[in-house]
Formats: C-alpha cells, structure tokens, sequence
C-alpha cells in the first residue's frame, strides 16, 4: 500500500532506510525542524540544517521516488535559549518559499517552560504572518497532558489560526480526544520507548475514527523504527480492517492536510 | 459542538466515557473479543510475569528502599486495571500525568491576551 510518513527525521537516517521505506510502500514524507541531540551553538548552524532540509534530504528521497517535504522552526529543546531562538525565527522567512517546505514545525514544549511558550508563541506569529501550516510536537510522558493542554490553550487564544491548518503530534489515549473535538488534526508517532505502539495506534482509531488522524514513525536518531507506519497497516490489517479504512488514515489524510499549503505539489503514483 | 454523529447508546461500555458525546465517527473494532483475547492471551500473561518480577526484585534489593510516591503511583496503575472502566489506557496515562491548570499562563508570566 502506498503510504506518507508525515513526521520522520531523514537527517538521522541512512540511504539504505530510503531504500527500505521505498520499496515498503512510502511514496512521501514530511520532516519537521528537529533537536540534534545537542543544543547547537549558533543561527548559522540551523542556516545549514535549513538547506540540508530544503536541499539535500530532497534529493536524497527523489533517487528513491520518495517525495520529501519539511517544516522549519527552532525545536522546544533548544527554546529555553530565546536570543537564540528568535534569531533563528527571523531567518525562518528566507526559507518558507522553498518548493518542499509545509510550513512551521514542530514547534511545542518540551518541559512546558515559560521560555518555551514564548518561543512557541513567537512561531505562530510567523506562521499566521505569513499563512503558513502548523505541525507541534507535544511532550512525553508526564510532561504530556499539561503541555498538550498549554499548547491548545495557546492555539485557541489566537484567532489568526485555524485549528484545520493544524496538526498537533504525538497525541496518546488521554490527549487525543480533546485534540480533534477542538477540531485540529491529530498525530500519532509510534515508538518503541515513549509515545505509542502500532496496536495502541489502532485501538484510538477504533475509537476516535479516521477523521483528521495520522499516524507516523518519528524516525530519529534515538530508538526508533522508520518502518512503523507499515507495521501500523500489518496490525490494522491482522485485526480484519478494510484497505479504505488504512489508506485514509495512511495515505489521504497526509495528503488532505498537506495540500493546504499553497506550495504542495504530488503526483500520485499511476 | 453539533451533536454526536455516532452518539454511544447507553448500554454501550464506552457511554460513561468522555467518548461517549464525542462527534467523531469510531470505527470500531472487526475482532470479537475472544479473538483479541486469543491473539493477546500469552503477551499479556508475559506482561503480567514481567510486572510481578519487577516488583519481586525491587522487594528483595538492598537498601535504600524504593521511591515511595513512584510504587504509590503504580499500585493505583494496577488498581486502574483491575477495574472494570471502559477507558483503563486513558486513566493510566491521567495517573502518570501533571495536572494541569487553567491558570498556568499567570503562573507562568505568559500573557495569551491580545493575540491576533
């Protein structure tokens, strides 16, 4: 089954996971602005991350058919440094009409600080400035359900954002309800450590549906499975769900959300 | 919110749940729950051993003992399964969870006022 990965982290991936997710069915991709793993020194690092994003991990996905999109931010993890960050942040326009960016993503908290929020919320000024797409990250574990709470807070103050123009990620059992009834859209990451497994993934679909819902891999450069999404379609295929009802959640729904944005262009697959 | 599409009929297990006014269209599960539970009988049975092991281990381990307010925590998470609510997974993610509170903003210095 063809399929989009809407949150996976490229940079951290070798060549031959391209070759891999290619030949699993992945026919596009979306790769958010992300932690290095350490906090990095200077603007003009995140200058050289933007053109990896916008450059060269896109040629690297075509030499496989894979269609490479991305989203630019500074992470929460690096927002506690906010003359940092908001340097970063004014360069991020220079970057926005680049064929494969979506927009501003995945901004968030990462320990619902005060410094994050403000960088958060300097992110969405951009992002309705310039009428940009929103990805967020949501925090892990405990720091999850207060952060997520924050996040919507934040979104639903603001009136230039339209909760259709934006997914909020790695939602879990007690985040994802109030996610979509405030009527934005919905990720869920599968990982093997935090956040949520591919039959976790398919209970909340049996339980939420198949409107504006996700599903990726994260991807990164910790402990993570650039296949996940193909083993979220095995789980929801061994529990006797029909293709329609995988290819929404896998396929459509990515594309729904992605071709909001004025720059989005795919051919399918014939 | 416009009213429920698929609203839950009361005998429903999930009607006392905060599914149950959701507007959302669930797809439901195709298996039957002997099904699940064939499929799934040996991987919770070893998820179960896992736990006792765990807690054997921590019960026979040296000094200094184990974080009180954490082994609280997961006594009430075994509490919450042993319970017959139709949202154990939800309720286990709230026990692990920092509250939230409405007023974080002022808390935190934060204003949200005047946006857009």
């Amino acid at each position: 089954m063809d399929y989009f990965d809407p949150h996976i982290h490229m940079v951290s991936r070798t060549t031959d996971d391209y070759a891999t997710l290619a030949r699993m069915g992945c026919v596009g991709m979306s790769e958010p602005a992300f932690w290095a793993g350490f906090d990095r020194g200077s603007a003009a690092s995140f200058r050289d991350y933007f053109r990896q994003l916008t450059e060269f991990e896109r040629s690297r996905a075509a030499n496989y058919g894979i269609a490479h999109y991305t989203w630019l931010c500074i992470n929460a993890k690096e927002a506690e440094n906010v003359e940092l960050s908001r340097e970063v942040i004014a360069m991020i326009p220079e970057f926005l009409e680049r064929p494969n960016v979506l927009g501003i993503g995945e901004i968030g908290l990462n320990k619902n600080t005060k410094n994050e929020s403000i960088v958060f919320l300097e992110h969405l000024d951009v992002a309705a400035k310039y009428d940009e797409l929103v990805l967020i990250h949501t925090p892990h574990l405990h720091d999850k359900y207060l952060g997520t709470r924050m996040i919507l807070d934040m979104l639903v103050k603001d009136a230039r954002l339209k909760p259709q123009r934006v997914l909020v990620d790695h939602v879990e059992e007690h985040t994802i309800g109030e996610v979509l009834d405030r009527g934005f859209w919905a990720g869920m990451t599968l990982y093997p450590v935090s956040k949520c497994t591919p039959a976790r993934a398919a209970d909340m679909v049996e339980q939420f549906g198949t409107e504006r819902l996700c599903v990726n891999s994260a991807g990164d450069w910790g402990p993570s499975q650039p296949t996940a999404v193909p083993n979220f379609i095995f789980e929801m295929r061994r529990r006797g769900h029909s293709e329609a009802t995988i290819r929404k959640i896998v396929y459509e729904n990515p594309l729904t959300f992605f071709r909001q944005c004025r720059r989005f262009q795919f051919a399918p697959r014939l | 919110m416009s009213p429920p599409a698929n609203s839950l009929p009361a005998n429903s297990p999930l009607a006392n749940s905060p599914l149950a006014n959701s507007p959302l269209a669930t797809v439901g599960s195709p298996m039957t729950a002997q099904q699940v539970l064939d499929r799934e009988f040996l991987e919770v049975r070893a998820r179960v051993l896992k736990i006792a092991a765990t807690l054997d281990r921590i019960d026979r381990s040296a000094a200094p003992a184990a974080d009180a307010g954490r082994m609280e925590q997961i006594r009430q998470g075994l509490q919450i399964l042993l319970s017959d609510a139709p949202d154990r997974a939800r309720q286990v993610q709230m026990l692990f969870s920092l509250p939230y509170r409405s007023d974080w903003p002022q808390q935190l210095g934060v204003p949200l006022e005047n946006r857009g």
